[in-house]
């Protein structure tokens, strides 16, 4: 129907639009049943309807029982300071504090830091680098670029989140890594920094669609009015669109941030997988969702390792889950502001 | 005079940012069809991997991610087209509709590989293993299989069939609706015969996309059903007709690139074969997305002479 109404359709006298409509019979008057009464297909359509609406609800629910399940028996067969450090005799006989992952041997250790530092230090470098990238691109695919321009940046954009994450996981491993390697020296060839730009080249269209989105809320008046005390063009972006974007800008990169931290296949491709404690970026480090589709594949079902296991995906469930709930929260605000 | 610079600087940084966003899609595909394209022959697309897969073709991944995704679609678009509809055509804005949408976007937001814990949890282990207790079947459908996996990978894409189909159905300008009332139809009936059909184009750019999305995954399917080599299809034969089993276990692009790359005996020695696989995959989501954009964009521009 829309590849018919374009051409077809044009505006009549009195500026309606005038569609073909498709044709739809009149129910002859004697058939037509009293009006109070519903008709059953009508009921069970609608019921089937609501009942697919409300499977969303029942998914959401379902996952956070599950990990939940899982996770609480893992909480309940580990003491709690194991997630944290485990004391274990160096060869000397001396007692050490260890910070260790290491779910598989005689005397396992589950320390989630490691894990944790290494999440983050591959999703803060990457949502820095997807952020600068996303930003700017939205600014000038909103604001910036002529109509011709942007029909062929756009798509490519767009494209570039097309591309499966283990694509761009492979290509880390297979050349980046390498390259990067050569150019700076690093001691590992894949580290956090290797896994943050792949994140970030899927962070990007995200951040930056979300940004063009949040610039196009705002109303064209603030922008005329600015034009009209004489600003340029850039004075309007810089003191007009872009403050009364900000919380949609702000929005779109905590959910760059959100998309970060639950990104795998790059992560488990490009940062080597070693779990270490640490704040250098050229480091090896291990994910929690790495951690996950490592070990999961060959662990006992039900057993330790497993329900520790599922501990991890509940934990990197709720931080992303609370990510996305601010990014609503900070979006409820700009459309309330915006509005008045 | 100062200003004005500054101004120019920016605007051109931004410039800079967008092209290089661009060029890097021009990198990543230029790097794989540089080392991949010459890998790609009919032997290559249309055989199964020998020597331990140092050799040979990956037809079992390219039929594997074909019959999963289209198991997937069967699953998510009624679903997903249902739970759309319900909310754009019936529900109106009362609290239930709320809670959807908000479900909907959390559901957007589950890392993949929450999902394929969820998957295992619950499909296989829970379902699946309950299913056998119930049936008596041993274990049939307590272990991955490609059902369980299509059924995970439908969970990862509802909220893009729901979204793309709820744009689609606001986009039907509220006239025709109120044009079929008019004439006495009922709800369903001018859902079904007006707004549908206006509607379509709009929900087969979202079932595009969600196929794109399903088969460039693959997380989700890592510890469902996706299998590292198979010496035979996922094939049954009922009653002599071959058929796919949904019950099987497979082999599947994305999830072959990933093996290939970190557990080949020799990863060097097959780097060709990596490169050709992921080549495949990326011409094969590619042609998807291009196909979805181009729809869309061309749907938009119809409806904005339309209205």
């Amino acid at each position: 129907m829309w590849l018919t109404m374009g051409r077809g359709s044009g505006t009549s006298a009195w500026g309606e639009v005038v569609a073909e409509l498709p044709a739809v019979r009149p129910v002859p008057a004697a058939s037509r049943r009293p009006r109070r009464r519903r008709d059953w297909d009508e009921v069970v359509i609608e019921a089937g309807l609501r009942l697919a609406g409300y499977v969303a609800v029942i998914l959401i629910g379902l996952i956070f029982a599950f990990l939940l399940k899982e996770g609480i028996q893992a909480l309940l067969r580990i003491p709690l300071s194991e997630f944290l450090s485990t004391t274990v005799l160096d060869y000397q006989g001396n007692p050490k504090v260890v910070r260790l992952w290491q779910p598989v041997g005689d005397a396992p250790k589950y320390s989630l830091l490691p894990l944790l530092t290494g999440s983050f230090l591959v999703a803060v470098p990457a949502t820095i680098l997807a952020g600068i990238f996303g930003v700017g691109t939205g600014v000038y695919l909103a604001e910036l670029a002529s109509t011709r321009t942007r029909e062929i940046l756009k798509p490519m954009i767009e494209l570039l989140a097309g591309i499966p994450t283990v694509v761009i996981g492979f290509l880390c491993l297979a050349s980046l890594g390498t390259f990067l390697q050569e150019l700076l020296g690093t001691t590992f060839r894949l580290n956090a920094f290797v896994g943050a730009i792949g994140v970030a080249l899927v962070t990007v269209p995200l951040i930056a669609s979300l940004t063009e989105d949040a610039l196009r809320a705002v109303p064209a008046e603030l922008r005329s009015a600015a034009y009209g005390l004489g600003a340029t063009r850039w004075q309007v972006i810089a003191g007009v669109s872009v403050p009364a974007a900000v919380s949609g800008i702000a929005a779109a990169c905590i959910l760059g941030m959100g998309r970060a931290l639950g990104e795998t296949m790059i992560v488990l491709l490009a940062t080597g997988n070693a779990a270490l404690i640490t704040l250098d970026v050229f480091s090896s480090v291990r994910t929690m969702t790495a951690t996950i589709a490592a070990e999961l594949g060959a662990v006992v079902q039900g057993g330790e390792q497993y329900q520790a296991l599922f501990l991890v995906g509940g934990l990197l469930l709720t931080i992303t889950f609370t990510i996305n709930v601010v990014a609503e929260l900070v979006l409820e605000r700009m459309r309330r502001r915006l509005a008045s | 005079m100062n200003r004005r610079a500054l101004g120019t600087f920016f605007e051109g940084l931004c410039r800079g940012l967008t092209l290089l966003t661009a060029f890097a899609l021009i990198a990543i595909l230029a790097i794989i069809v540089g080392n991949g394209a010459s890998v790609i022959t009919w032997e290559f697309l249309s055989s199964a991997p020998t020597d331990g897969m140092a050799h040979g073709g990956i037809f079992p991944a390219i039929f594997g991610t074909i019959c999963i995704t289209l198991l997937m679609l069967l699953m998510v678009l009624p679903l997903g087209v249902g739970a759309a509809i319900y909310l754009v055509e019936y529900a109106g804005r009362g609290l239930g509709p709320r809670i959807i949408r908000a479900a909907v976007n959390n559901l957007a937001g589950v890392p993949s590989i929450v999902c394929g814990l969820f998957g295992l949890g619950f499909f296989i282990l829970f379902v699946g293993r309950n299913l056998d207790r119930v049936l008596q079947t041993g274990l049939l459908f307590g272990q991955p299989a490609m059902l369980w996996a299509a059924a995970t990978l439908a969970i990862l894409v509802l909220p893009v069939v729901i979204v793309s189909t709820e744009e689609a159905l606001r986009a039907v300008p509220r006239s025709h609706r109120e044009a079929g009332f008019a004439l006495g139809a009922t709800r369903w009936r001018v859902v079904r015969q007006i707004v549908l059909p206006q509607a379509y184009p709009g929900i087969l750019t979202g079932a595009i996309l969600s196929i794109s999305r399903g088969a460039g995954e693959t997380a989700p399917i890592l510890f469902t059903g996706c299998a590292y080599f198979l010496p035979r299809l996922p094939l049954t034969h009922v009653f002599g007709v071959p058929m796919v089993n949904p019950l099987d276990q497979f082999m599947e692009l994305s999830y072959h690139i990933f093996i290939m790359a970190t557990q080949s005996t020799d990863a060097q020695l097959t780097r060709p074969i990596q490169y050709g696989t992921t080549l495949v995959l990326v011409a094969l989501t590619f042609a998807l997305n291009l196909t979805a954009i181009i729809a869309r964009n061309r749907g938009r521009r119809q409806q904005v002479t339309a209205s």
